[in-house]
């Protein structure tokens, strides 16, 4: 990094609009966050169709912030109301609200915030010391690399899921399908565009996206039965006492929350919520006092909350280096960048440095002020929780369809958010999990053209995809993946019950 | 509504045959062995076999239960009017948005989808109306984007 592109960055960042995009952004996130039903992934389909409107910097800078606010913010509902406000809340959600009525909300929202902003931090310093070198081995990669890695990517969201691997598969390849409509394919032959001219350049991301993750949620919410929850207090002490004794006492959890977080987002398929989860069972096998996880106790939600913010940092490496996407929100943001001609990928580091420095500003900047509006979020939270949801979600329904008309000036985008909100909102109720899917669509067109190129290159004979240096690694490594589902089986014996939440909640 | 996964299988096959007829009418390129048809091919031919699986293992997994298993929300006839008035609302606003204009469209459409999740009349109507206002001046004046004015034309601001 010179210093010439390090101030760049900063002028790029330190912007009034894009400081003021972050600002509201953050605040969105929080709000979201908060409401229970409103996961991250649904924060950052609906800021999707603003940042359409934006320059690539503050786009990605509304995203960033928007998305690490929400995963903090999800812990709020999750020790008041016992909901977890996003999935990736969900391991420790219990955990909170056992302390919330032990009289200690504040210590377990102050841990969740503290701790929360610790993990952001790590992950992005993580990604910061790594990506430029990994982008440089990038750089030597050709067609048949590419293809393994888009592979290793996609083989990441089926085999590392919580739903059953077949039915992932099926929803990665319908996913695949859909990235196959239109024109943009090596060949430039038209297919699958059903006679309408609209999905001759293929189905539009935006439309897609806000159907699959915001209709689909209010679809859910319509048909919810579950009755309303109850505020378990009113009275949220000052959150940030006695946050350094945890720090000094709980350091080495949370050091190996902060790592295992970013491995987890770093492998593709796996996002926030994986890290949350898994990094809860560690921290109670490693515990002291394991006997005290599930009463009340902070560790957990220590470990586990650092470790689903880190994870969002690791998430964005594959996505910049490689411009694979390691989870559904790093999907939608590198159809974002795609759209901004931000084409991410190793390149993207020589002719563009300044705009990655300029993220990785935004990562440091947005985990920096969640604290001080984290604290203020936590200040109003029961108001917020009280804010009718009757009266929010038809308002939202309003915001998808105006979102997705603004994209191309157009009503077949709404048609499309009905039909994506549709299908998604059946395919989660047979317990096809969605995430693949958008990791497909955004994945297909790169498949393919290395997958064409590759097969041009070598004359139609499959073996040179195996016989190259790094190709032969990265196929061993795909391999291994396919293996995964035996790691997964082993855990989950180990951990006893299957979890009902996470079946119900949407994959974020 | 749950499906068994027999039938979820025999939709995603048909599926699958569906993209291989269609494959077939696609152009060779001269020269080459692989043209456009490839790729969805293969797909196709993957789903096909995904979809095998799923119908073998509904098949096995059915004794004694029913094809489809509707979810207690289509039972409960709130749950299921809301379900219909968020579909409707969006093919509405299709249909009719460029006739009748953005905020007209907008304003029954809010109120329709509050009045079905229950909030009461005398707090829908206003909301409605400022909200419509709102989002039609932050995308409108905010971002540009040409909503249709409809009916509304003479008097556009």
């Amino acid at each position: 990094m010179t210093p010439h592109v390090l101030m760049q960055a900063l002028a790029l960042v330190f912007d009034p609009y894009v400081l003021l995009v972050i600002f509201c952004s953050a605040l969105f996130g929080l709000f979201v966050g908060c409401i229970p039903g409103l996961s991250a992934t649904m924060a950052t389909a609906l800021l999707v169709p603003i940042t359409f409107f934006m320059p690539p910097v503050p786009a990605v800078a509304a995203i960033v912030t928007a998305t690490a606010m929400a995963i903090f913010s999800g812990d709020i509902p999750g020790a008041l109301l016992r909901i977890p406000g996003t999935p990736a809340s969900a391991a420790y959600t219990d955990e909170a609200y056992s302390m919330t009525l032990k009289g200690q909300a504040e210590i377990a929202l102050g841990a969740g915030l503290v701790f929360s902003a610790i993990g952001g931090l790590f992950g992005t310093l993580v990604m910061i010391a790594f990506s430029p070198s990994l982008a440089e081995i990038a750089l030597k990669f050709s067609s048949f690399e590419y293809f393994w890695l888009v592979v290793l990517g996609l083989a990441g969201a089926v085999f590392i899921g919580n739903s059953s691997v077949l039915k992932a598969s099926i929803s990665l390849l319908l996913g695949l399908l859909i990235a196959c409509i239109g024109l943009e394919n090596p060949a430039g032959h038209p297919r699958f565009t059903f006679g309408l001219n609209e999905l001759m350049s293929g189905v539009e991301l935006i439309p897609m996206m806000v159907g699959m993750f915001a209709v689909s949620e209010l679809l859910r919410y319509v048909t919810n039965m579950d009755p309303p929850a109850v505020i378990a207090t009113e009275k949220i002490g000052n959150i940030f006492a006695g946050m350094w004794g945890l720090l000094k006492k709980y350091r080495w959890p949370l050091l190996r929350g902060n790592i295992l977080g970013v491995i987890i987002g770093i492998q593709p398929g796996s996002g926030a919520d994986m890290a949350s989860w898994i990094s809860y069972a560690m921290s109670k096998k490693f515990s002291r006092e394991p006997e005290k996880f599930g009463t009340g106790h902070v560790e957990g939600i220590v470990e586990s909350g650092a470790a689903n913010n880190s994870s969002l940092a690791g998430a964005w490496i594959p996505a910049i280096v490689f411009g694979i996407p390691g989870d559904s929100i790093t999907a939608i943001a590198i159809g974002v960048l795609y759209l901004k001609n931000m084409n991410p990928g190793p390149t993207i580091f020589v002719n563009n440095p300044q705009n990655i420095y300029a993220i990785f500003l935004v990562f440091v900047l947005a985990n920096i002020i969640m604290v001080p509006l984290g604290w203020l979020t936590v200040k109003i939270a029961t108001k917020i929780l009280r804010v009718p949801r009757n009266i929010l979600m038809p308002i939202i329904l309003l915001f998808c369809i105006v979102g997705s008309f603004s994209i191309n000036n157009s009503v077949f985008g709404v048609g499309l958010i009905l039909f994506f909100g549709l299908v998604s909102f059946v395919l989660e109720e047979n317990g096809f999990p969605v995430a693949p899917a958008i990791l497909g669509v955004v994945l297909g067109q790169m498949m393919e053209e290395n997958f064409i190129t590759s097969m041009i290159k070598s004359d139609g004979n499959p073996w040179v995809f195996f016989t190259r240096p790094i190709a032969m690694w990265l196929a061993i490594g795909t391999i291994i993946i396919l293996f995964w589902p035996v790691g997964t089986w082993a855990w989950r014996k180990y951990r006893g019950t299957p979890i009902s939440t996470e079946a119900k909640a949407p994959q974020a | 509504m749950k499906f068994n996964d027999a039938i979820s299988g025999a939709l995603l096959l048909a599926l699958a045959i569906a993209v291989l007829v269609a494959i077939q009418s696609f152009p060779q390129i001269p020269g080459q062995n692989i043209g456009p048809g490839a790729f969805p091919g293969l797909l196709a031919v993957l789903l096909a076999f995904c979809a095998f699986i799923l119908i073998f293992r509904g098949l096995k997994e059915r004794a004694g239960e029913r094809w489809v298993v509707f979810g207690a929300w289509l039972r409960s006839l709130p749950h299921l009017r809301s379900f219909l008035v968020t579909v409707a609302c969006l093919v509405f606003y299709i249909v009719t948005s460029n006739a009748l204009g953005f905020i007209i469209c907008g304003i029954l459409l809010l109120c329709a989808m509050m009045w079905t999740v229950g909030t009461r009349p005398q707090i829908f109507i206003p909301v409605a109306i400022v909200a419509t206002l709102v989002v039609h001046t932050i995308f409108y004046k905010g971002l540009r984007v040409p909503l249709p004015w409809g009916v509304l034309m003479p008097f556009a601001w």
